[in-house]
């Protein structure tokens, strides 16, 4: 029989995900779909003075999307917008194959999920959390400057 | 490899058979997903390529040596193809690219003169997207309404539940003939003449069952049945659509262009007549005459022992997943009314990942909807893996599936 890519970290992130549930009091909410293969998570995050406090999904799908999904709230809770997107960045190097070594370790428990660089059926399960996560940051920047520039034309 | 035998496949009739297969033998893989598509003997491959090589010329149009050798196989194909499913004529035989635009032929031509604001058109839960989605939109198109069939526990279509649901204006109702999910066949034969008795055209999906079961629409009585080639040994990109004659002459073209009239003036158009009215452009004579291969191949081994030797493997699948915990497979109990098609869940792992450990086993099967999505919304399942067997698979492929399946829960990390 041959190995395969799913690691405990991996499996015991999919089985036992410490952040699977409903959170309240989240004031960052967003869905996040692969429609071809069905993955499906709701990621809710809790942001106050541009730290994520908390954050928790729910959601259905491959144990690549959901433990990458889980992985990716265990190293973002407690750290700033911009260190989750510093992050998500190194991931998607990761799995594009050209992450360095020191990258990867930042990466941590997250570079568990190395393998799928080689898998480009998985990429997209491996990248929803992450992806999700990016287009939460995106919109929310987006409105802070329509909201900017309504400002100054008012002025 | 004659029809007349009654014994249990020999291992050297095995053999010769897989030997008949190239990429069987060019594969570490144990191909399981025949129902997807089936792989090609060479025969059908050196077909295609002796047709480009030696008479490859349009058929029908050029008066010269190498085009009419092209129209007359090109024919013989489609007469080929009408004696394989016991059609009256082979003028009822339309060749299409597949089983899908086959349907979608169907909705479109007959819906335009038989569908009209209020009628109904009855289907399935468990039928593809390909005999689902024409109807739809046939429906949107015409303002009537689709109403559905919902399948027994092991897979089948009940006609007393058809033919209660049967209404006056009912105009076309439109089944396969074998799930792609459970493998069973469903009695069309029945369908079809409740059908009739209700004034309603029966439209029959023959994708999954004309590969693995032998055919005669004259006795199923069904009015339209559509299949694809690439499913049964053939090259993709050829398929038929058979049509009973008195509807086919009454349909407008689907599409219109080349090689498809009988004469065109500014003001004026006759069609050519049945088949080729519906044939519209150059055709895939290459596809139809190597397809016509397949079926002689098919012809030369006969389905009375394709059915026995896929029930044979079938039932070596199904008794060993019964045997691995967690594993449940959907439909029949019965190995003889699954045709091959083996689609399991297990217990906690989502299907793309029971893919990938397959997959790491170098076994090919196929996961997710299927094409059927409704059905598995209706079964409560986000979706499956199907294992597909065909004739020229083996024993210890059937094996090694289920030595791979028995590790699935505990490489997903589960203790059982």
């Amino acid at each position: 029989m041959a190995s395969t890519f799913y690691n405990e970290i991996l499996t015991d992130h999919n089985i036992r995900p410490g952040h699977k549930y409903k959170l309240d009091g989240a004031n960052m909410v967003l869905e996040g779909v692969n429609p071809s293969c069905g993955d499906d998570i709701l990621l809710q995050l809790k942001v106050e003075n541009g730290i994520i406090t908390d954050g928790a999904f729910v959601g259905d799908g491959c144990a690549v999307s959901q433990a990458s999904c889980d992985i990716m709230l265990d190293m973002i809770i407690g750290k700033t917008t911009e260190e989750a997107k510093h992050l998500s960045g190194l991931f998607l190097k990761m799995i594009k194959g050209t992450v360095t070594e020191e990258e990867l370790e930042e990466l941590d428990e997250a570079g568990a999920l190395q393998d799928v660089s080689h898998m480009p059926a998985r990429v997209k399960c491996a990248v929803l959390g992450w992806h999700t996560m990016d287009e939460m940051f995106g919109e929310e920047e987006e409105k802070a400057k329509e909201k900017a520039k309504a400002k100054k034309n008012k002025a | 490899m004659s029809a007349v035998n009654n014994h249990a496949w020999t291992e050297t009739e095995i053999r010769k058979i897989r030997a008949d297969f190239p990429l069987l033998n060019n594969t570490e893989y144990a191909y399981l997903d025949s129902s997807a598509t089936s792989q090609k003997p060479q025969c059908v491959i050196d077909k295609e390529k002796e047709y480009y090589e030696e008479f490859n010329a349009n058929p029908f149009r050029g008066l010269y040596e190498i085009s009419v050798k092209s129209t007359d196989e090109y024919e013989e194909a489609r007469a080929l193809t009408a004696g394989f499913i016991h059609a009256g004529s082979a003028d009822e035989i339309v060749f299409t690219r597949n089983a899908t635009e086959g349907l979608n032929l169907v909705a479109y031509s007959l819906g335009s003169i038989l569908v009209h604001k209020g009628d109904i058109i009855l289907t399935s839960v468990e039928e593809h997207h390909s005999n689902m989605l024409p109807w739809r939109q046939l429906a949107e198109r015409t303002g009537a309404v689709v109403e559905y069939v919902e399948p027994e526990p092991d897979g089948s279509l009940n006609p007393e539940k058809i033919k209660a649901m049967l209404k006056p204006n009912t105009k076309i109702a439109a089944f396969t003939a074998m799930s792609n999910i459970f493998g069973y066949t469903n009695d069309i034969k029945t369908i079809a003449r409740y059908a009739h008795e209700n004034g309603t055209v029966l439209v029959a999906d023959g994708a999954q069952s004309v590969p693995h079961t032998k055919t005669d629409v004259q006795d199923m009585d069904c009015d339209f049945l559509a299949f694809s080639g690439h499913k049964m040994l053939g090259p993709m990109g050829i398929g038929v659509l058979y049509g009973k004659m008195e509807w086919l002459k009454k349909m407008p073209p689907f599409l219109t262009g080349g090689e498809m009239i009988d004469s065109v003036s500014l003001d004026d158009i006759v069609y050519a007549p049945v088949p080729h009215k519906f044939e519209a452009g150059t055709v895939n004579a290459a596809g139809a005459i190597a397809f016509a291969e397949a079926l002689r191949y098919i012809g030369r081994i006969g389905f009375d022992r394709i059915e026995e030797r896929e029930n044979e493997l079938c039932t070596r699948l199904l008794e060993g997943m019964k045997k691995i915990p967690h594993i449940t497979v959907l439909g029949s109990e019965k190995a003889e009314e699954h045709h091959g098609i083996v689609t399991f869940k297990v217990d906690g792992v989502h299907p793309h990942d029971v893919s990938t450990i397959l997959d790491a086993d170098k076994i090919a099967v196929r996961a997710g909807h299927h094409c059927a999505q409704p059905l598995h919304q209706y079964l409560h399942i986000p979706s499956t893996t199907r294992a597909s067997l065909m004739f020229y698979n083996t024993e210890e492929e059937v094996d090694r599936l289920l030595a791979s399946a028995a590790r699935i829960r505990t490489e997903m990390g589960y203790p059982d």
